[in-house]
């Protein structure tokens, strides 16, 4: 079951760590020719949107990562990853693969200053702790999305069909539950 | 939950992984490095090559200056303070500045004690020269940590010395016994529980980027090979002769570090780079700075 984490910027280690102690492959994409590879589900990572969308212009990783998506490659994006995937953004047109029906809000909770963590409830998966920096949170959903999470009367979690997203960092706490989520969803995609 | 600000401002540094992040002076070279891929800005008045230029003291930024360029990027912006200067703090946490330097770049404020970064609620990058000035750093409360390299210069060779010995610091510590930490911490002059942490992790306990002197992607690419998790570039991109191009091309170095191919291409065509000055023709030893 091998992961491809885009590795360009942010914290992708700490997504390779918590798939290591999942026991489950993963690589890292930096260049187009880390995609020569076979590859069961994507994650996108936590970082800066920004630098992340100019990079994979820059890399020439752009179009391959979107015709993967888009044939229905699970994909899994925290924070910087959910903003990779929003079909729009309030108040931007700096937007990345426009593939999933969700409006996010960027730098929803302010500036670091807003950065928080709780606790909520995840889909069926029970309370599980959340962490939230310089967070973007989801405005609405359209399309097939389903809500898996909400806090403080916000969106903050999402699935449409292959696409799991999180405004929040699982892969910053000790509870794995969101990535075993994401790892049965590419084991189910790989049997159909 | 309890909500431990620790905890949520080491996150923002592990957020800036891999990144680079670039000194400005205005809200317009903010927007050319936000565009080039910067993860992050230091918004500052004078960057350190016209700080040397100018003399004088020199100490922190206009906040309408600094509010200016928060307004103009969607990435976080940093901005300096004097060491010590805890009042300058004080100010940039009322604007709030998504991370405070604490900087020897600028004119110290307090030749004996660092800022206590325990009594804030946003973020501290401090510099370090070695491992001992690292962990007096964490423990006042940094949630992140640069070399200090020698800024303004263009000069590397500092923030090569300072990379090598914090990380040969940290290989030795990981190669003590564990009766041995008592000694070295006193030797170090840090707490025992900060190096306990070195000597079962191998790495600091917070995120350790490079700084001070970096002008070219392959200066970036050798400090990311040197065991730096991202780079700040100072005066190495407005002094240069092509800043977008140069801000682009040092952002995917960071990024592809390894791959020489690449850096070759990247390379290419990036017109002057900022002239700089040696280490044996700098008058201002910025390093001495905070120890």
């Amino acid at each position: 079951m091998p992961i491809g984490i885009l590795a360009i910027q942010g914290a992708f280690r700490e997504h390779e760590m918590t798939l290591d102690r999942l026991h489950v492959k993963h690589f890292q994409i930096r260049q187009a020719k880390d995609l020569d590879q076979p590859m069961e589900g994507l994650i996108l990572p936590g970082g800066e949107s920004t630098t992340m969308v100019k990079l994979l212009t820059d890399l020439k990783l752009f179009e391959p990562l979107l015709s993967l998506i888009t044939s229905g490659l699970p994909v899994f994006g925290t924070c910087a990853g959910l903003l990779l995937l929003a079909k729009q953004i309030s108040g931007t047109d700096k937007l990345g693969f426009q593939t999933m029906s969700i409006r996010a809000k960027r730098n929803a909770y302010g500036r670091q200053l807003g950065s928080f963590a709780c606790e909520g409830h995840f889909a069926d998966l029970g309370i599980i702790p959340m962490v939230f920096i310089r967070a973007p949170y989801i405005d609405s959903i359209f399309g097939k999305t389903e809500i898996l999470a909400i806090v403080n009367d916000h969106i903050v979690a999402a699935r449409e069909n292959q696409q799991l997203v999180t405004a929040f960092h699982p892969e910053l706490t000790n509870d794995d539950s969101v990535h075993k989520y994401f790892i049965s969803m590419c084991q189910k995609n790989k049997k159909s | 939950m309890e909500t431990n600000r620790y905890v949520l401002n080491k996150a923002l540094a592990q957020m800036l992984k891999g990144g680079v992040i670039m000194d400005v002076t205005t809200p317009e070279q903010a927007k050319i490095a936000e565009a080039a891929g910067a993860c992050a800005v230091m918004a500052l008045e004078r960057i350190p090559a016209d700080i040397r230029a100018a003399g004088g003291v020199s100490r922190m930024s206009d906040p309408k200056m600094i509010k200016a360029i928060q307004n103009a990027v969607s990435i976080p912006v940093m901005a300096k303070v004097r060491i010590g200067h805890f009042v300058e703090a004080q100010i940039l946490e009322a604007i709030e500045i998504d991370y405070i330097d604490e900087s020897e770049v600028l004119s110290p404020a307090d030749d004996i004690y660092h800022i206590d970064k325990t009594k804030f609620q946003v973020p501290f990058v401090c510099g370090a020269r070695n491992l001992g000035e690292a962990l007096r750093r964490i423990s006042e409360g940094a949630s992140m940590i640069r070399t200090k390299g020698e800024p303004g210069t263009g000069d590397i060779i500092q923030a090569v010395r300072h990379m090598r010995l914090i990380q040969n610091e940290i290989r030795k510590i990981g190669s003590l016994s564990e009766d041995e930490l008592y000694e070295a911490a006193k030797e170090l002059s840090v707490s025992y529980d900060l190096l306990k942490y070195v000597h079962e992790n191998h790495k600091l306990p917070v995120v350790n980027f490079a700084a001070g002197g970096i002008a070219t992607p392959a200066d970036a690419a050798l400090m990311m090979q040197l065991g730096a998790e991202g780079v700040f570039v100072g005066s190495g991109i407005f002094k240069s002769g092509n800043p977008a191009a140069r801000a682009q091309a040092i952002v995917q170095a960071v990024t592809n570090y390894n791959d020489p191919q690449l850096l070759a291409k990247i390379s290419e065509n990036l017109g002057e780079a900022m002239v700089g000055i040696n280490e044996q023709e700098i008058k201002l030893i910025m390093e001495e700075r905070g120890k």
